[in-house]
């Protein structure tokens, strides 16, 4: 009888499986798994994104995700940054600059069969405005509050006056969008997937403002986790978290050229080797951010490895407040001479990578090409120390560590390349790196117990002011200067309606902060994306709005 | 016996309570807070201010304990701050996973370890011996990362019998109600849905199994050797009893104590998450799932997770415990 008992739990198994076979309902239609999967693109994403309604999303996959269901008023060029028509087909701004009239396209629909008109795009734009209670979490509406500032009513004193008035329906194709000053936001940063519109219908069916429970308990509504709806060529088909993998398919019903894809799957693999392997055997055809060092092999073995248009920089930030000599502006320019930026670029950061000669990427109207240059020059810089009395210096210089950047690839081998260059000169360096998230980026960026740190931007829309005007447009205790002649040059620059006139203040602006040298722009580096071999039409962008409606798989 | 099960339930909850008061501190004391980790370099000291102030992180150590233990009573356990959703959703979604890679990691290790194990000892001294204990060494001793990328090398990328990460094809659109994939197919009898299941659970199963299958072999092969050592051991073989029988129930019986509280402790610790198998297999379980919330100082998922696997670690410890007097009726569980 005991030796009965391993082959008595082995049938007990065996019946229970039989038993419960078929107790529940399968809810696939039976189409058949057969189908070809030549329609179907498996893109791997280094995280899960974490809400599907990009009003309260702020992190890239899922924004990525957004991008292929939702449409905005104004879109970014294909492959570029300039401001294109999406759903509005032209814009014009009154008299004073701060109304714009935005004409709609016409024959367009949302992915629940209900119709794009002006009052959609009021709807979603009060949404946003009207925010009470949770939704004005900075945590929530990280956007709006990045570009508008306030809402209708501030809850929380500290809140700015929103940017945004009002919106009015003039007719069903033709809308008013009223801000309370002229700015240089306006409206490029309507193409940023926060200010995709949204099918009211399916707003209001799954509550789509109900972002409840407490302040360290927010519960999001099933609109942003389940239902999204919006105009794009996809649409929402489902989300497997267990198995990190988030479906979409083609719109047929789309009102421009429809996807060629049928379906598109976003799969997480966090670990980039595992990535890698992941499109060699063909589990996945493509994937973001190839890692430097994997650009060449992969070209090599006939994958697409499409590079973005640089629209990033990598700069040193140097703390005027740090080490006191570092308030002297010849040493600065000391440690400017004394980078051997190219160096860098050639050796550590990937193909297309180019030195920076100023705080923004050369692709945003604005930048100056004849703003003063600091070419490496070792003699120069010790020179210039010399005569500045800091020939002995000591500064920290803060790295991070547990990181990868789109514009820093390899903060410690970046770190390492220029305090060689900085102990060159004569400077005396003491590294300290520190973990990203959280004490690199709060030593850093708060307080002045900080020198030389390594930090970088990926811009977010065409402006250059999304550039130079986050770094430079107020005192920050990143750079621990108070410059109000530069400021108050910003505040013009931003304040200023014609474009024209404005980029000519943006170029002015490039020229007075490459003189006054808060730090030094190190580099732009273009982030590649890989898509497997028999994988075409998708085009590069700086924004990361990479459009797979026109991917397919060529025969 | 049910007063004895009954007893150690009951002792869970000030453990688990002075658990949580462990915990609060602990994580609550760690520099910095999720803020950094949602804004990243966008974050300025304002804005990560006001993250903290809109997640209640600034009130007193006590108050955020207090409302935790308020939300714990009722059985919520808060919603993760970085994805969103709530702690009680992520963890049953991600630990059938957890839960299945687990179950096949140790059917391979119990399934070959033990034979191998007794063979080992019944055989020792012979190159089936030799071969057992150095090839356990190098278990143990080989990473598993390192393990698993092999593995993923030359199985799914050269040879293409296995998939390299997931739990399942996209394309075959199972259905799911449990997040245990494979009873899943059974139970909407989607076949080819539960056997791509397994075939997945494969290579990732065998690198865990790597570093318990070692164990077992050891603490198997040098547990048999002390039975067989025993006085009624050499009794049964003058006897003229056949080899299996004594095997299976002078042996392996007496020999099995030490080896099933070793299956006990390498179970739970597998249930804990197995973070570098699951990252290199993209493998949706709890493990990969901890590691990103350290590393984002999610406090919600920390906290529940732990407490949850605390729970989990003190059952199978249980039910190791009661296995005992299965396993050697003299043993009474008091």
């Amino acid at each position: 009888m005991r030796a009965a008992r391993p082959k008595a739990a082995i049938a007990v198994i065996a019946v229970a499986a039989l038993a419960v076979a078929g107790c529940a309902e399968s809810d696939r239609d039976n189409e058949g798994s057969g189908q070809s999967t030549k329609d179907t693109l498996v893109f791997g994403t280094a995280g899960d994104p974490k809400v599907l309604d990009p009003s309260l999303a702020s992190d890239g996959e899922s924004l990525r995700v957004a991008r292929q269901i939702f449409e905005t008023l104004v879109r970014p060029e294909e492959g570029g940054t300039k401001v294109t028509p999406g759903l509005a087909e032209s814009w014009t701004p009154d008299a004073t600059g701060t109304v714009w009239t935005f004409k709609l396209r016409s024959g367009v629909k949302f992915h629940d069969g209900t119709d794009f008109n002006a009052e959609a795009v009021c709807v979603n734009f009060n949404r946003w405005y009207n925010a009470t209670g949770l939704m004005q979490s900075a945590d929530v509406t990280a956007y709006w509050q990045d570009v508008m500032g306030g809402f209708a009513k501030n809850e929380n004193p500290d809140l700015p006056a929103s940017l945004f008035k009002s919106c009015t329906v003039k007719d069903a194709t033709t809308v008013d969008l009223a801000f309370t000053a002229v700015s240089s936001k306006v409206p490029a940063a309507l193409m940023l997937p926060s200010f995709s519109i949204h099918s009211p219908k399916a707003l209001q069916e799954f509550d789509a403002s109900n972002v409840s429970g407490t302040a360290d308990d927010i519960k999001y509504p099933s609109y942003a986790l389940e239902h999204p709806t919006g105009t794009g060529p996809f649409k929402f088909k489902s989300w497997n978290v267990a198995d990190k993998t988030l479906t979409i398919e083609r719109n047929d019903a789309y009102w421009g050229d429809k996807a060629k894809l049928k379906t598109l799957v976003f799969r997480t693999i966090s670990d980039e080797n595992a990535r890698k392997q992941a499109l060699r055997s063909g589990d996945i055809q493509g994937y973001d951010l190839v890692g430097p060092a994997d650009v060449e092999p992969l070209k090599g073995e006939g994958f697409n490895v499409l590079t973005r248009p640089a629209f990033n920089i990598l700069y040193l930030a140097i703390n005027q407040k740090g080490n006191p000599k570092l308030a002297d502006v010849k040493v600065r320019q000391a440690i400017a001479y004394a980078l051997n930026r190219q160096a860098l670029v050639d050796s550590k950061l990937p193909p297309g990578a180019e030195v920076a000669q100023e705080f923004m990427p050369s692709t945003v109207e604005g930048w100056n090409d004849q703003v003063t240059k600091y070419d490496y020059n070792l003699e120069k810089a010790k020179q210039l120390l010399a005569e500045a009395g800091a020939s002995n210096l000591t500064l920290r210089f803060h790295y991070p560590t547990e990181v990868t950047r789109p514009y820093m690839p390899n903060p410690k081998d970046i770190y390492e390349l220029l305090s060689a260059d900085l102990k060159a000169a004569g400077i005396t360096v003491q590294g300290i790196p520190l973990k990203w998230t959280p004490d690199y980026l709060n030593a850093t960026t708060s307080g002045n117990k900080h020198d030389l740190h390594l930090l970088g931007w990926t811009g977010d829309y065409g402006d250059g002011y999304n550039f130079i005007g986050t770094f430079f447009s107020r005192p920050k205790d990143e750079w621990g200067f108070n410059n109000k002649a530069l400021f108050d040059k910003f505040a013009q620059a931003d304040s200023t309606a014609d474009a024209t006139a404005r980029y000519a203040l943006y170029k002015e602006l490039n020229a007075d902060i490459m003189n006054l040298l808060p730090g030094v722009p190190i580099s732009h580096s273009p982030p590649a994306l890989v898509l497997g071999k028999d994988v075409t039409g998708v085009k590069a962008s700086p924004l990361t709005d990479e459009r797979y409606a026109t991917a397919e798989f060529k025969s | 016996m049910f007063r004895f099960i009954v007893r150690r339930l009951l002792q869970l909850i000030p453990t688990l309570f002075g658990l949580s008061i462990l915990l609060f501190i602990w994580l609550h004391r760690l520099p910095g807070g999720p803020e950094t980790a949602l804004l990243g370099e966008r974050g300025t000291p304002e804005s990560r201010a006001a993250i903290r102030e809109s997640l209640g992180l600034n009130e007193s150590v006590l108050i955020q304990y207090g409302r935790f233990v308020k939300r714990l009573v009722q059985l919520d356990l808060g919603t993760s701050i970085s994805t969103k959703r709530s702690v009680t959703t992520e963890f049953l979604q991600r630990f059938p996973g957890t839960v299945e890679l687990t179950i096949t990691a140790m059917v391979i290790a119990i399934g070959v370890g033990i034979p191998l194990g007794y063979l080992a000892a019944r055989r020792r001294g012979s190159f089936l011996d030799q071969f057992s204990v150095g090839g356990s060494l190098l278990g143990t001793c080989i990473p598993i990362f390192f393990l698993a990328y092999v593995l993923k090398a030359i199985f799914a990328e050269n040879l293409g019998w296995f998939p390299t990460i997931g739990r399942q094809d996209a394309s075959i659109e199972a259905t799911h109600i449990t997040n245990f994939f494979v009873l899943d197919g059974i139970l909407t009898r989607e076949w080819d849905a539960a056997a791509d299941a397994i075939w997945h659970l494969v290579l990732p199963g065998v690198a865990l199994a790597s570093i318990p299958l070692a164990i077992i072999v050891r603490i198997t092969r040098a547990s048999v050797l002390e039975v067989l050592g025993e006085d009624f051991v050499r009794t049964a073989e003058a006897k003229g009893l056949t080899e299996r029988t004594i095997r299976r129930r002078h042996v392996l019986r007496n020999a099995m104590l030490p080896v099933a509280t070793s299956i006990g402790l390498l179970t739970g610790l597998l249930l804990s998450g197995a973070v570098l198998t699951e990252t290199v297999f993209a493998f949706s379980g709890i493990g990969a799932f901890i590691k990103d919330a350290i590393s984002n100082l999610d406090y919600p998922v920390l906290m529940g997770f732990i407490m949850i696997i605390a729970v989990v670690f003190a059952l199978v410890n249980l039910l190791v415990d009661v296995s005992y007097s299965l396993i050697d009726p003299r043993v009474r569980v008091r």
